[in-house]
């Protein structure tokens, strides 16, 4: 789908239209084969762990388990946006890291707050409810 | 169907001749009329040998201005079928009192309004917005086209697949009696096992794929596309609000279709993510579809907002007031409208806390849309206002849509919402914003760029008749529920026992009456027009002496919109460029690098309507086959790599120099 610059490529004053758009394509850092391969054995390594965490039962409480987990997915994401999708904070004009925070944000918002209702609604709507503990509701 | 033989169901699925409604009279009769109309109109282009024409020049373009247009044609022929079923529904109202049961039997009724707010949101709503977007936002921003050319016109047939899948529904099968978000556990496999669900799944899935897909198209255009000097606060605030509702549209769709993934999970593997048992949990599907559902109504206002402002500001003479507040207005309903989901369901028992939170981010968001409403006021005060069409509807909007907007924030309060929560006053809230909004918005947008797209302007008169008896019907159709909504009445009924109540109904369905004239007044009006169009004729490019930059092209606009990339130096781009004694460039033309017209779009959309077809029906083999064939297919285009030309030099030369001599001899005239 390059279409969107061939389209313009005859227009001699392009080159100027944006300030992010510098020769699109050169400036663009392309990854090395050293930053994919820390970012492979990155990802291994993060991945290892959870698997062993959850072979090897190392942890007693399983809540314990699932945030350590959810830790190291955290971590892989970063390793996967920095070292196989090249962002950074200037890529794209910092239209990349504009996406990234407000895709943040929606993702907790989403997430929380579907939690967050959630909660309530099977705290408040479990059938064994007695009337007065509905009148004292939350 | 149990004396099928294997090898029949094998083939057929659930499909059989009980599908089609012969018992069914209405029906029957719409099939007729549909099938006598549809057959006269292909006939017809038979006729007139025009099928080479559609699909070269329109079916297998990718051009953004012709699937613009293709777009804004798919929303009123469904707009048609859309309000075919409102005034069904608003004549059983009407007289589905005391001892008469009306004439549509409950299980049909149940079907119509579930396809009315269907096809209104999805398959007119959409449509029309996408199609606005398409065909001005590119010009605005002096684009040759959007980002990805083909991908547009994939995601128009996707769209279409999608429309063409509901109204199949009509013929074959049925149509989900579910409402228009299908909640569980009435859409689960245990109460609605019949096909209805499956097409209200598939159509939407399909359909899905396309707004998503036209929603990264038209932010990545907007984005990277812009002319040279155009700067993000330089933009136009229509272009400003298509990209907020592009983003919103790339970050709400993907909800939807994975909450509908879920669903359809539920029926046809047996998981139980929203059944009663094996924990299960149906609020969770509301919940979900919600945060998808609520940014879904400002992707259709935000657009409509963006029209108002070119529209007051083009027909008031003056800048738009408060440029900048109304982008920061914009920026921050995008934000908000992520925060509100809640107030939809209130009364489902989140408690005081949950819902006191939401009530007031709903309350919030009322405020930067009233700064956007006194900044239309403030723009036309002191202006020159001409009462051309569009203003006319952007003035029926102003009205209307306050009021909707009031209605609204009443039920933003949780208390209030607990006494009206699905009753007729929620009805009448939300047809007052979308069609006060929405509507008239997408009316405004037609009639104001109408001649920018055809060379000619609508008739006047029709105009006037449309929009009046719209204005006039809406308000006659929607307070009656008002009303009745305070009375306590709740939607979806098909059968009243109050005789009470009946006038009111009766009220309602004049007004729905009112609104059909107003839409065949449309229709009038379109044909009028282009039976009258070389006296309604506009040669100069600019018929409302507007302010933005499509308008510095010639009517219809040439295939590469912009011969020379136009440099910004200010807001009102076109505006500077005529007072600032711009000079039209004569010489120099170069050769234009133009992307290819492409049937792939159409093959893969139509490829996935069977796919989805089959689903619906059980049909497996049909849809592995189409499945593995749209997969194969998209690679196969892939391997296409004959897919741009270029317009040569002395081609655009002589466009842009028959354009030179006709704008020096319309000066002359002058």
């Amino acid at each position: 789908m390059s279409a969107a610059h061939d389209t313009h490529d005859d227009h001699p004053l392009e080159a100027h239209v944006h300030s992010h758009d510098h020769g699109h394509g050169e400036a663009e850092p392309h990854g090395t084969l050293k930053g994919y391969f820390t970012g492979f054995i990155l990802s291994v390594i993060l991945t290892a762990i959870p698997f062993w965490i959850v072979m090897g039962d190392v942890f007693r409480s399983p809540q314990t388990a699932t945030l350590v987990i959810l830790i190291f997915a955290f971590a892989q994401i970063f390793v996967h946006m920095v070292y196989f999708l090249h962002m950074n904070t200037s890529s794209e004009g910092g239209w990349n890291m504009l996406a990234l925070i407000f895709t943040a944000v929606l993702v907790v918002i989403t997430l929380s707050g579907s939690l967050w209702v959630m909660y309530h609604m099977n705290a408040n709507m479990m059938p064994a409810m007695s009337a007065h503990d509905m009148r004292n509701m939350p | 169907m149990q004396d099928r033989s294997d090898l029949m169901n094998f083939i057929f699925g659930r499909l059989s001749w009980d599908a089609i409604p012969f018992h069914e009279p209405i029906l029957l009769i719409t099939f007729i009329v549909v099938a006598l109309l549809g057959g006269a109109l292909l006939g017809w282009i038979t006729w007139a040998r025009k099928w080479t024409y559609l699909w070269t020049e329109w079916f297998t373009s990718i051009d953004h201005k012709k699937i613009g247009v293709m777009y804004m044609v798919l929303g009123i022929v469904m707009l048609l079928r859309g309000f075919s079923d409102a005034i069904m529904m608003r004549i059983q109202q009407a007289i589905s009192f005391g001892d008469s049961t009306g004439y549509l039997p409950p299980h049909h009724y149940d079907q119509i309004f579930t396809a009315h707010g269907v096809i209104m949101i999805f398959f007119v709503a959409m449509p029309f917005i996408t199609g606005l977007i398409n065909y001005v936002v590119p010009l605005q921003i002096g684009a040759r086209d959007v980002a990805f050319p083909f991908l547009n016109n994939f995601s128009f047939w996707m769209t279409t697949a999608g429309a063409v899948l509901v109204m199949m529904s009509l013929f074959v099968g049925e149509f989900a009696r579910t409402g228009w978000l299908a909640y569980p556990p009435l859409s689960g496999i245990a109460y609605s096992p019949d096909v209805g669900v499956d097409y209200y799944i598939w159509s939407l899935q399909i359909a899905g794929v396309g707004t998503l897909l036209s929603g990264v198209n038209l932010m990545v255009t907007i984005i990277k596309m812009r002319a040279p000097g155009m700067t993000l606060m330089k933009m136009p605030i229509f272009t400003w609000t298509a990209l907020c509702t592009n983003v919103l549209i790339v970050a709400a769709f993907p909800v939807l279709t994975a909450v509908l993934v879920l669903l359809s999970l539920d029926r046809y593997v047996g998981t139980h993510f929203f059944t009663n048992a094996l924990g299960g949990n149906a609020m969770m599907y509301v919940n979900l579809i919600w945060i998808w559902g609520h940014p879904e109504v400002y992707i259709l206002i935000l657009p409509m907002f963006g029209v108002f402002s070119e529209v007051v500001s083009t027909f008031s003479g003056k800048r738009l007031f408060g440029y900048a507040s109304m982008v920061y207005a914009t920026v921050v309903i995008t934000i908000l409208s992520y925060l509100v989901w809640l107030h939809h369901f209130f009364t489902m028992g989140s408690g005081a806390s949950v819902n006191s939170f939401f009530g007031i981010t709903t309350m919030i968001i009322s405020i930067p849309t009233g700064a956007k409403m006194f900044n239309w006021l403030f723009t036309m005060y002191r202006g020159r206002i001409r009462f051309e069409l569009p203003m006319l509807w952007t003035m029926g909007f102003m009205f209307t849509f306050v009021i909707g907007g009031m209605t609204g924030v009443l039920l933003a309060v949780p208390p209030a919402d607990f006494v009206l929560h699905n009753s007729l006053f929620l009805i009448a809230h939300f047809h007052n914003v979308i069609i006060g909004g929405v509507l008239f918005g997408a009316f405004a947008g037609i009639t104001f760029w109408f001649p920018k797209a055809t060379g000619f302007k609508l008739d006047v008169f029709w105009g006037r008749m449309s929009f009046w008896f719209w204005l006039v019907g809406f308000w006659v159709a929607f307070m009656p529920l008002y009303i009745l909504g305070l009375m306590g009445v709740t939607r979806r009924l098909s059968h009243f026992d109050d005789p009470s109540l009946q006038i009111w109904f009766q009220i309602a369905a004049f007004g729905a009456l009112l609104i059909f004239f107003g839409i065949v007044f449309f229709i009038v009006q379109l044909v009028v027009s282009i039976r009258r169009r070389e006296s309604l004729r506009d040669l100069s490019g600019d018929p409302w002496n507007s302010r933005t930059l499509e308008w510095s092209t010639s009517s219809p606009p040439p295939a590469y919109n912009f011969a020379f990339t136009p440099r910004i130096h200010d807001l009102d781009a076109w505006w500077d460029m005529k007072t600032g004694g711009h000079q039209r460039p004569v010489e120099g033309f170069k050769a234009i690098h133009m992307p290819k017209n492409t049937a792939a779009g159409f093959i893969l959309a139509m490829i996935a309507m069977v796919c989805g077809f089959a689903l619906i029906w059980h049909v497996w083999w049909l849809a592995a086959l189409s499945f593995v064939g749209l997969i194969g297919s998209a690679i196969a285009h892939t391997f296409n790599y004959d897919r741009d030309f270029h317009i040569p030099a002395a081609e655009v030369a002589r466009v842009e120099n028959e354009r030179t001599q006709q704008l020096a001899q319309l000066a002359s005239v002058s």
